[in-house]
């Protein structure tokens, strides 16, 4: 590393470095109007509907990882979360705490990654701040986004809205990105193309919400920390329901698949982030799934299970030889076994 | 995925379950001695396609489960002196000593604590920090004792000064006979456990059968694995015979793998052993012969073990021991989470009461 090259205290200071920073960097990748114009505030178009707001923190290692890095996961992380609600997401905040001596080429790939996901999901970064803290005080480089969005008067997803009989589909493979990271850390190299599925959900999302008949689409939840077995319970805990898997309907990639076997890991409870769980009325099941399967998100759509009336709050999954199991919410970090 | 999903057929399981309950002519109580057995019965939900009748009892072979709190205790001691790092396999992170404390607390408190995913990684680690004494936590039965046995080779030849095993290793048939001469344990036949079995062998249930007339069948740890074996074990009491058969003969042959046996002799040598929820059971561990003491590190540290009580409640000796079933525990689901593990059985993935908790 270049020391010549990297992050100093006086990038934070607020001075010169600081706008050095700003303008020869973050403008030069995240340039739009309300950014450039440097005010201590943005100031948005007032739109009809409600209001969503949301924030996450990034805190991953590593910062780069197959299939994204810590700054594409910062920006589709958020858009998740405003889509889940049924959310139009309009803007980001984006919050970076950066450890004194980062390498600025490093940084230079994280913020040209949030520039690339901002323009592709076409949400802007609409205001930030940037803070550089003393080595060791944090690790490389932390990010929050916080970000808005709007929703159509007559749409209401939630946990809460989701039915007996509902249908529960997943928008494509599982522990893509749980898998990925895990194995980095561990330093495991594996043969295969396991990747991080980081993407943003929000134009599926609009894709359903305009094509099926109104209030049919029930929850959505993007199963991120604690995988779809998580979400799962909790859905079916504000639900007050019981959910029901069929453990061969659950798409997982072969890869991932071994590498959770090598690894003593159970799919269901690692990261995703680029899928959701989507909760529809029976009747627009088949529907739902075309509309996502037709999106380059949710080609590997899948229906997996349904709610049911019975132990509300649980989660049976019909095991491959036809047996079943309670599928509990995570509980800590997922260890490796010994053996 | 190939050689798993073969196993893993329900239009397999189907038949094999229908052979199963026209074997199980009278009750019939099986120990499941391994924990990756535990394991893959809860995960597959085979209990709830089991025939009435045939009762699993899960037994002492998790062996992050059976280390004991005196133990749990010495590794707690070792991580807060300074120049130590601790590396381990990831369920022991959680395991609490006598105090409740784990090496997560330790670890949030600045000890310097690494998962690995192989014994070997342990020696990189001291190869990258040669101010520090790199401890691997040595911890499993005959499956995982040979890597750490050729780590320290690695070490001697590699001249790795730096690095040393604290050796909890525990060997498989004596708790086996603690348990059988025990007359409230009342078993018909022994799931053996395949991934020991490929090292030490069919033969070495063998005593186990002429001493206690039990059936014993070795198994591999697929579901249609488990079910061959089971139909096995009921063939065998039902026609009144006690022998040893091999149901995992794609990995496991009479003998064993001899190469790994020598090895582990090399580097290890049999002593007295204290199991969690137990006692000290003879010859039932490993402790580092004085020929490699360099790489013992009790020896190194000087570390004393100190007896240590059991926390109160806990009745994960008599769940161990297949006395109990996990929800007969006044701490279990309440006190005792896998979130909060009290006991060692809800520590690890593999313990009884953490499959219990959930599997149910």
């Amino acid at each position: 590393m270049n020391p010549k090259n990297s992050i100093l205290l006086d990038h934070g200071s607020g001075g010169i470095a600081s706008q050095e920073l700003i303008s020869g960097l973050f403008l030069k990748h995240l340039d739009n109007a309300v950014l450039a114009s440097l005010e201590d505030s943005a100031v948005l178009d007032n739109h009809p509907g409600k209001l969503a707001f949301s924030t996450d923190s990034y805190v991953v290692d590593p910062i780069f990882f197959p299939g994204g890095d810590i700054g594409t996961l910062a920006v589709h992380g958020t858009i998740n979360d405003l889509a889940m609600r049924g959310a139009r997401p309009l803007c980001l905040s984006l919050a970076l705490i950066l450890e004194e001596g980062l390498d600025l080429d490093d940084l230079e790939r994280v913020i040209v990654s949030i520039g690339t996901a901002c323009k592709e999901s076409g949400v802007p970064i609409v205001t930030g701040d940037t803070k550089v803290v003393p080595r060791g005080k944090a690790d490389k480089i932390f990010i929050n986004t916080s970000g808005i969005g709007i929703i159509a008067e007559k749409v209401n997803i939630s946990s809460t809205m989701a039915r007996a009989g509902d249908v529960i589909i997943l928008s494509g493979s599982m522990a893509d990105h749980g898998i990925t990271i895990m194995t980095r850390r561990a330093g495991i190299s594996l043969d295969g193309d396991l990747a991080s599925d980081s993407a943003s959900l929000h134009e599926l999302v609009a894709l359903l919400l305009d094509g099926l008949p109104p209030g049919s689409l029930h929850t959505l939840r993007d199963p991120t920390r604690g995988g779809v077995a998580t979400s799962l319970n909790e859905i079916a805990a504000a639900a007050r329901l019981m959910a029901e898997i069929e453990e061969t309907a659950i798409p997982v990639h072969k890869g991932v698949r071994a590498a959770c076997e090598i690894m003593g890991l159970d799919p269901l409870y690692l990261a995703n982030e680029g899928k959701c769980l989507v909760i529809v009325a029976p009747e627009q099941a088949e529907e739902t799934l075309s509309l996502m399967r037709s999106t380059s998100v949710g080609k590997e759509s899948a229906i997996i299970g349904s709610l049911k009336t019975g132990t509300a709050g649980q989660v049976v999954l019909r095991t491959g030889i036809g047996g079943s199991r309670i599928i509990t919410p995570l509980h800590g970090e997922p260890l490796p076994r010994i053996c | 995925m190939k050689y798993l999903d073969e196993f893993r057929d329900q239009d397999l399981a189907k038949p094999l379950l229908k052979e199963l309950r026209h074997s199980v002519t009278r009750p019939l109580r099986v120990m499941e001695v391994c924990g990756t057995h535990t394991m893959a019965i809860f995960r597959n939900g085979l209990r709830s396609l089991l025939p009435d009748g045939l009762e699993l009892i899960s037994g002492p072979g998790c062996p992050v489960c059976v280390t004991s709190a005196s133990h749990i205790d010495a590794i707690l001691d070792m991580a807060e002196r300074p120049q130590v790092r601790i590396a381990l396999f990831g369920d022991l992170f959680r395991v609490p000593g006598s105090s409740g404390l784990s090496l997560a607390h330790a670890s949030s408190h600045g000890a310097k604590v690494d998962i690995v995913y192989s014994p070997m990684d342990s020696l990189e680690l001291a190869k990258k920090h040669p101010q520090e004494l790199v401890i691997f936590l040595g911890v499993g039965f005959e499956t995982t004792t040979p890597g750490i046995a050729a780590t320290i080779m690695a070490a001697q030849n590699s001249g790795v000064d730096n690095f040393a095993v604290f050796s909890t290793h525990k060997v498989m048939p004596p708790p086996l006979i603690s348990l059988l001469n025990d007359p409230e344990l009342q078993i018909d036949g022994l799931l053996c456990p395949g991934h020991v079995s490929t090292i030490i062998g069919a033969r070495a249930y063998q005593p186990l059968v002429e001493k206690y007339n039990l059936a014993c069948v070795v198994a591999g740890f697929e579901p249609a694995d488990i079910l061959q074996a089971l139909i096995m074990l009921a063939r065998q009491v039902s026609q009144g015979e006690a022998r040893v058969e091999n149901a995992y003969t794609r990995a496991v042959s009479w003998e064993g793998n001899e190469r790994a046996q020598q090895m582990v002799n090399k580097i290890f040598e049999p002593v007295d052993m204290e199991w969690r929820g137990l006692g000290t059971i003879p010859l039932s561990g490993l402790a580092i012969r004085e020929s490699c003491c360099h790489f013992d590190a009790e020896k190194r540290l000087d570390i004393k073990l100190i007896p240590a009580a059991e926390p109160p409640g806990c009745r994960c000796g008599e769940i161990l021991k297949g006395k109990e079933r996990p929800p007969q525990c006044p701490l279990f689901g309440s006190r005792c989470t896998p979130g909060n593990p009290v006991g060692p059985c809800m520590v690890s993935s593999e313990g009884t009461c953490a499959a219990f908790y959930k599997y149910g």
